[in-house]
């Protein structure tokens, strides 16, 4: 059991997004679309690398993740820490809103 | 200061309205990232953990009140109120948008500053002492060659496509405050014994993975002839440096493995037929950029100053800060006044909008608006009157611009690590945090004296950690941060790379390792002793008892 | 494929061969690359039509020496636009060995590297598009910049000659 959403950086403003549910991109991770095992992964990650999605968002990738009791949590620690900011400026980024 | 001619300016518009052009191009699709990738890198444009960061140059560590005062105003107008100096003498900043970044590039090209080359495989920011045209120690002022290379350096044609990144340093003091020994050239200012002063040529020195002191290809090499010989250097490593390994594309790998006699036979043979080209500079060039940094009006003045010397005597925050943050100067009764961006338990290098505007403005009021970026990620005001420091110092420490830690172990270079940057395998600036607070007692520092932590969130070593004193280099082992620590490293002309002292240790051991590594030296230095030099005379074996016990 | 030389485009007129195999007619203009035409020089320049060299990274420029007049065409390949060897060779043989003939760049040819290729000594552009985006690339790329810092041997003025007038003009 593994699960995994895609992630990537927006083009214009390169903040960091995930792949939702209606192939949209969202700057909240609870948005996402899960992905369980390797070939829902590899599904999610083809439709997130077209070529047409170049202009909106840049270097997709899938990410690990787990069921936490208040949403999905990366299992990277690299990965908190884009879903939310620096750990040492907990006034920027998403944490802050 | 070197002011834009005509030229410069046009060149930094027009590389301006190109890099707008291109994002225009890659915002429309009609390139793709792939292609744009390399573009927006030569414009200093990273994409980063949580947004694009733009890095701009500030050649040789050298700003004007103005250009200072435009840097706050563009972190509160295109990013979030503060911006990082780094181990390059540039900014950063870590939140613009892409779209906006054209923007940005104008408002610096109308204060004479860009972001060309702040990336990229080509020849980056030149970095020099950040005490030139003030330092007592200097034989001659290094900026006048460093802008001429910026100028070799900028759009060279040749060598915009290097097998990796190219870093050049320059000093002009024997006590090199630049680590010319750890870049890719480093050139050494001298006289040679028919009292020309010329140029040390040292080359392949570097940090990264495999970090190497450099090694001398030329003892002296004439100002005139400086320009070609950088140039020969350039072609044999653009033809001859491995481009098959991303990791041993730098020139330190093609000195090491070809060695330095083979390097030295490959550049003299290549210099030997461009030597009387056009790239030979007269000694009229050469005039009028020393000229353009010719020294301010200093006023004759006695060193002594007797109100200085009172403030020293009632004021103690003053005469601490003095003691650490303050050296001699060239013209007398001038000081070169140090601002330290290590406020205990801070970010180093951080600034915020209105402290960079606070400083713009101060370096008006006390340092002929001159001001530099150190390497070390501080600021300096070079030209200060001994009258005028606690004037000064008054309005810094208001501002917690203040601290009196130059050099001292709580001036930590810590990179952005996994807080901020794509690359990193831990995070470099809470430990850094926990560290100044650690040692954050002002007599308990100054009893340590000269103790240089450096920090790297990753192998790629932007904490400049090989040659700290004591290193802490960053890594992920299963998903856990944990810090390896070297002994033993120097930037400075006795240049050194750091020992790995043994197995790393947690985020919670970290701290408590480094005092003890401390501890163990002030236990055992001799009077008057560095923690480098009682480094050099006991080696590493004391200090690993203290670390590992019998372990 | 189009190529783009003298602010137009031209004809593909040479036949590339690789390092291996037959030999096209002896009239047709046939370009080898470096390594063959070390080894089969004697046949190749015997041959009635035109002769070029393929040069590609890691090969020296100064193999050439003794042959420059025989040759109407180098080409250069870059693989990849970041392999930047290319650049060095095409000053070397310019600037250095005086090469009179046409110097073409092939391979991943872009227009942001249009410039450098330019002012490293390139008269000639092969760009994977269509013959009018070609062009119009080559153009812009050619234009974009107007103020050099580097004597290279494409004859543009650098800055520091120009300020060198100026001043004597003032003077």
């Amino acid at each position: 059991m593994s699960l995994q959403v895609v992630t990537a950086n927006r083009l214009d403003d390169g903040l960091v997004v995930f792949l939702t549910a209606d192939g949209g991109w969202s700057e909240n991770i609870h948005d996402s679309r899960v992905a369980d095992g390797k070939e829902a992964a590899a599904v999610l990650l083809k439709e997130a690398s077209a070529p047409e999605l170049d202009v909106v968002i840049v270097g997709p990738y899938l990410i690990d993740v787990e069921q936490g009791d208040g949403g999905l949590v990366p299992t990277k620690y690299r990965e908190v820490l884009r879903t939310k900011g620096p750990s040492v400026r907990e006034d920027l980024g998403y944490q802050a809103v | 200061m070197y002011r834009y001619d005509d030229f410069d300016r046009q060149l930094v518009q027009e590389r301006t309205e190109q890099f707008r052009e291109q994002v225009k191009r890659r915002l429309a699709g009609d390139i793709t990232e792939e292609q744009f990738r390399p573009l927006r890198l030569m414009n200093g444009v990273y994409l980063q953990l949580h947004a694009y960061m733009l890095r701009v140059a500030v050649p040789y560590g050298t700003l004007r009140a103005d250009q200072l005062r435009e840097l706050g105003g563009i972190a509160r107008k295109y990013d979030k109120g503060y911006g990082h100096f780094t181990t390059r003498q540039n900014i950063q900043y870590n939140w613009p948008k892409l779209d906006e970044i054209p923007d940005a590039l104008l408002d610096l090209a109308n204060v004479e500053m860009h972001a060309i080359q702040t990336s990229g495989n080509c020849i980056r920011n030149t970095t020099t002492d950040q005490y030139a045209g003030a330092a007592a120690d200097e034989i001659e002022d290094p900026r006048p060659y460093c802008e001429l290379i910026r100028q070799w350096s900028t759009f060279h044609p040749e060598f915009t496509y290097l097998p990796r990144k190219f870093k050049i340093a320059v000093t002009g003091s024997p006590n090199d405050r630049a680590a010319v020994k750890v870049h890719d050239i480093g050139l050494r200012m001298h006289q040679n014994d028919a009292g020309e002063t010329g140029f040390e040529v040292i080359v392949g020195g570097g940090l990264g993975r495999t970090p190497f002191v450099g090694k001398t290809v030329r003892d002296f090499i004439g100002k005139n002839d400086l320009f070609s010989y950088l140039e020969a250097i350039l072609r044999v490593y653009n033809r001859f440096g491995r481009r098959d390994n991303k990791y041993k594309a730098r020139i330190k790998i093609l000195v090491h493995e070809e060695g330095v006699e083979e390097i030295q036979r490959l550049v003299e043979e290549e210099w030997a037929q461009i030597k009387d080209g056009s790239l030979r500079i007269g000694d009229d060039e050469i005039a009028q950029y020393i000229e353009q940094f010719a020294p301010p009006a200093f006023e004759p003045l006695s060193d002594d100053d007797a109100d200085f010397e009172r403030h020293k005597a009632e004021n103690r925050g003053f005469s601490n800060w003095v003691r650490s943050n303050v050296i001699e100067h060239k013209q007398p009764g001038y000081a070169i006044a140090s601002v330290s961006l290590k406020p205990i338990g801070g970010i180093p290098g951080d600034a915020t909008d209105v402290q960079m505007e606070l400083v713009a403005d101060l370096s008006e009021k006390y340092s002929f608006s001159d001001v530099r970026v150190t390497h070390e990620q501080n600021l300096v005001l070079p030209h200060v009157k001994k009258a005028d420091l606690f004037a000064l110092w008054t309005e810094l420490d208001k501002a917690n611009l203040g601290t009196a830690n130059l050099g001292y172990v709580t001036d930590i270079i810590a990179c952005p690590g996994l807080d901020y940057c794509a690359l990193a395998t831990a995070r470099s600036i809470p430990l850094s945090q926990r560290i100044s607070e650690r040692f954050g007692d002002l007599d308990r520092q100054h009893d340590i004296g000269e103790l240089k932590i450096k920090i790297s969130g990753c192998i790629n070593a932007c904490g400049h950690h090989h040659v700290g004193h004591i290193g802490i280099l960053g890594l992920d082992k299963r998903g856990k941060e944990f810090y390896q620590i070297t002994l033993g490293g120097d930037a400075s002309e006795n240049a050194s790379i750091g020992k790995i002292v043994g197995a790393g240790f947690s985020e919670a051991e970290v701290v408590d390792a480094i005092e003890s590594l401390v501890t163990k030296y002030i236990d055992i230095r001799d009077a008057g002793e560095r923690f480098i030099d009682t480094y050099r005379r006991v080696g590493t074996d004391p200090f690993k008892e203290v670390l590992y016990g019998d372990r | 494929m189009a190529i783009v030389k003298n602010d137009s485009v031209i004809e593909q007129e040479w036949i590339t061969v690789d390092a291996e195999g037959g030999l096209p007619a002896s009239d047709e203009n046939l370009i080898v690359p470096l390594a063959r035409f070390k080894d089969q020089r004697d046949d190749l320049i015997g041959r009635n039509g035109g002769l070029g060299v393929q040069l590609n990274p890691g090969d020296a420029p100064e193999d050439l020496a003794d042959d420059l007049d025989r040759l109407s065409i180098i080409t250069v390949n870059f693989p990849a636009y970041t392999d930047g060897r290319g650049y060095s060779y095409g000053r070397v043989l310019r600037e250095r060995m005086g090469f009179k003939g046409e110097l073409r760049a092939i391979g991943d040819v872009l227009r942001d590297q249009v410039l450098y290729m330019h002012r490293c000594g390139f008269d000639s552009y092969d760009l994977n598009v269509d013959d009018e985006t070609a062009l119009t690339k080559v153009r812009a790329a050619l234009k974009e910049m107007s103020v050099y810092y580097q004597p290279t041997g494409d004859g543009r003025a650098t800055a520091a000659s120009l300020r060198d007038r100026r001043r004597v003009a003032l003077d």
